[in-house]
């Protein structure tokens, strides 16, 4: 078994993640408190953008303001919310998430048929264009033994707040992607929760590029033994800016494996970046793997990157458990070598910053998605000529 | 015919006890076409020149003057000194996770040569000067530095002379950590570096096995921060039979 050491060090000043199991679960708003930064999930949290995404009442995101390009096996309908299949992944743990759950009187079901493969990607573009805070909720099922990826890209102005079930059956591998590139004047909080059937494989990839807020809170829970969950993530926040990620990973069942890669790029004054990475393996996930990470690079003075891995074991018959975080500064003596091989400065930090992310972005697995990504990534050191 | 003067430098480096004097009076010049060896004991500024002549933001130049056929080196950035024609081979070269050698290599070459290279002339000088320095296919595949042995990073150092052909390279114990087999392949690389672009060389080493492959012109004696003796290759020769005692006491 792989160290747990670290746990005490990165785990004091936080709740405990079991607790976090514990948590009264509602779609009801007024079962939870008015938020607060004394509350540990928005101690980070400039409340004041949250442009009433935790107000009892908002409108609900409408057909015409999704888009779709599916791929074969891959179906979409609206249906009420009555639907079983809305729950069956999780259920709200705070208040925002209850917000968006009950005002979604309608849910965007994407259906992947049992046993359907194809390595073409389904795409859904969720462009609201409103200043108005809106709900939406969405259900991704893919039955069993299928395969899919599936892409949902957040963009245009807008206050979304979002719940995304995702719902694999046995043996289902999804490649999962949500991209968030508002524009600024932009709110979303996004909770997802993932369930994962017998034998089955998710990749969960987080890009979050743009929007004054946004707030995406993944859960998964490992609830059928031998699934597997690679959640990644990916960001670039400037000033202006301010991203939360929350990947949290639940091991119940035996033998799953888990493991969490995310990496940030910021710059600018008051660019802000939050990271909290929740493990839980509990007494039940015997032959559990896990390992997590996060790592920024601050590219000018003014950022501020929070990092915090929580990592909770129950049990001591694992494969193995480990996390890494750090943030640091521009490295100089990797400029130097660029530099003095006659690339210039700008492009010599392109080169670093992109090398620094493109671990996780080669992993997407989507080529025009990595592509695009590139190329904002790169807009955006021009922007600042950092 | 390029050439290269280091005049009366003068370098200082920032430490938690304030400014310390590293180079004090160096004077060294260093024409197309010639090897020069510089030898001297553990922390006597070796590589601070080496450095402050690449222009490593961490050295600072208190006096003295660095020129490259006239033009004043001191008043370039790092890159401008890359593209007016200096190399440094570097004694611990970093690594850059994310930077594949391929994508490094072939925007240094465009940098310096202000286009990109023809892509099939390109694949073809890179697969033969990897092939002459015994270096598989695959490397270049393999991120900057990530990973590889001391000996594969000094190759990969040597790679970059012959294939970005500046006009004076300066060597930080490119022999250092190298086995016999491959001090041969880099030594090689060196020499056809010298031989086919008429490069010059200042050559910083710790021991005169590498001048059995590399055949210094003029070889210095470099203590406490300045050139204390210069000689012929017979020099080299002298230093490894006597040590450094004699300078050393002479200079405290
Ligand atoms: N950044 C720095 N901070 C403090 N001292 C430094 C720094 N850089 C160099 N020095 C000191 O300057 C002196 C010269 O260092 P330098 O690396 O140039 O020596 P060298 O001749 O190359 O040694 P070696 O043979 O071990 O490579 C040493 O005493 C070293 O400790
Ligand atoms: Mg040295």
């Amino acid at each position: 078994m792989a160290a747990q050491h670290g746990l005490e060090a990165h785990s004091h000043g936080n709740v405990p993640i079991q607790t976090r199991s514990e948590r009264p679960r509602s779609t009801s708003v007024s079962d939870f408190p008015e938020l607060s930064n004394r509350q540990e999930i928005w101690r980070y949290v400039p409340l004041d953008k949250l442009s009433g995404l935790d107000k009892e009442v908002m409108g609900e995101l409408t057909e015409s303001e999704v888009t779709a390009e599916l791929a074969s096996g891959t179906s979409m309908r609206w249906v009420d919310s009555t639907d079983p299949l809305v729950g069956s992944a999780g259920l709200p743990e705070e208040r925002v998430s209850a917000a968006a759950w009950t005002n979604a009187s309608k849910t965007l079901v994407i259906e992947v048929e049992a046993e359907s493969e194809t390595t073409d990607a389904s795409f859904l573009k969720i462009a609201p264009n409103t200043a108005e805070a809106k709900a939406l909720h969405v259900v991704v099922s893919v039955g069993n033994h299928a395969k899919a990826t599936i892409a949902l890209d957040h963009l245009g102005q807008g206050v979304l707040g979002e719940n995304v079930e995702i719902v694999l059956g046995d043996g289902a591998q999804l490649n999962f992607v949500t991209l968030q590139e508002w524009e600024s004047g932009s709110t979303h909080v996004s909770t997802q929760f993932s369930k994962l059937g017998r034998d089955s494989s998710l990749k969960h990839v987080v890009v979050t590029m743009g929007g004054d807020l946004v707030r995406v809170v993944p859960a998964v829970s490992l609830s059928s033994a031998g699934a597997e969950v690679n959640m990644y993530g990916v960001y670039l926040a400037g000033s202006g800016n301010y991203f939360e990620h929350r990947p949290y990973v639940d091991h119940i069942a035996e033998n799953c494996v888990s493991n969490v890669a995310y990496k940030g790029a910021l710059q600018g004054a008051g660019a802000h970046t939050v990271w909290v990475g929740d493990v839980l393996i509990r007494e039940s996930a015997v032959g559990t793997s896990t390992y997590e990470l996060n790592r920024n690079l601050l590219l000018t003075d003014g950022a501020r990157a929070d990092s915090v891995p929580n990592l909770e074991i129950e049990t001591g018959k694992i494969e193995g458990a480990g996390h890494a975080s750090a943030s640091g500064r521009f490295d100089d003596e990797q400029l130097f070598y660029l530099m003095s091989r006659g690339i210039d400065e700008d492009q010599a930090k392109k080169l670093v910053v992109r090398g620094f992310l493109s671990e996780v972005i080669q992993k997407i697995g989507i080529e025009s998605i990595e592509q695009r990504l590139i190329s904002a990534i790169e807009a955006e050191l021009e922007k600042a000529g950092a | 015919m390029t050439t290269l003067e280091i005049k009366n430098l003068h370098v200082s480096v920032e430490t938690d006890q304030g400014s310390k004097q590293i180079l004090r009076g160096v004077d060294l010049t260093i024409k197309s076409g010639e090897i020069h060896a510089v030898m001297g004991p553990n922390g006597s500024g070796k590589s601070t020149l080496a450095y402050s002549v690449a222009g490593h933001p961490k050295y600072e130049v208190t006096d003295g003057q660095i020129l490259l056929d006239g033009e004043d080196v001191l008043e370039m950035s790092v890159d401008e000194r890359a593209r007016a024609g200096l190399f440094l081979a570097m004694q611990y070269p970093v690594e850059i996770p994310g930077v594949s050698v391929s994508n490094f290599l072939r925007t240094a070459k465009t940098a310096l040569s202000g286009e990109a290279p023809k892509l099939r002339e390109w694949v073809g000088d890179l697969r033969d000067a990897m092939g002459n320095l015994r270096m598989d296919s695959d490397f270049t595949e393999r991120n900057v530095n990530e990973g590889f042995s001391g000996g594969e990073k000094k190759r990969h150092e040597i790679l970059q002379l012959e294939l970005l052909k500046p006009k004076i390279a300066i060597l930080d114990e490119t022999d250092s950590g190298l086995d016999v087999d491959a001090l041969k392949v880099v030594s090689e690389g060196v020499n056809r570096a010298h031989a086919d672009n008429g490069l010059g060389v200042l050559l910083i080493t710790h021991y005169t096995r590498i001048l059995r492959y590399i055949k210094p012109d003029f070889v210095h004696v470099f203590v406490a921060g300045k050139v204390a003796e210069q000689g012929g290759a017979e020099l080299a020769e002298r230093l490894e039979n006597e040590g450094y005692d004699r300078y050393t006491k002479a200079a405290v």
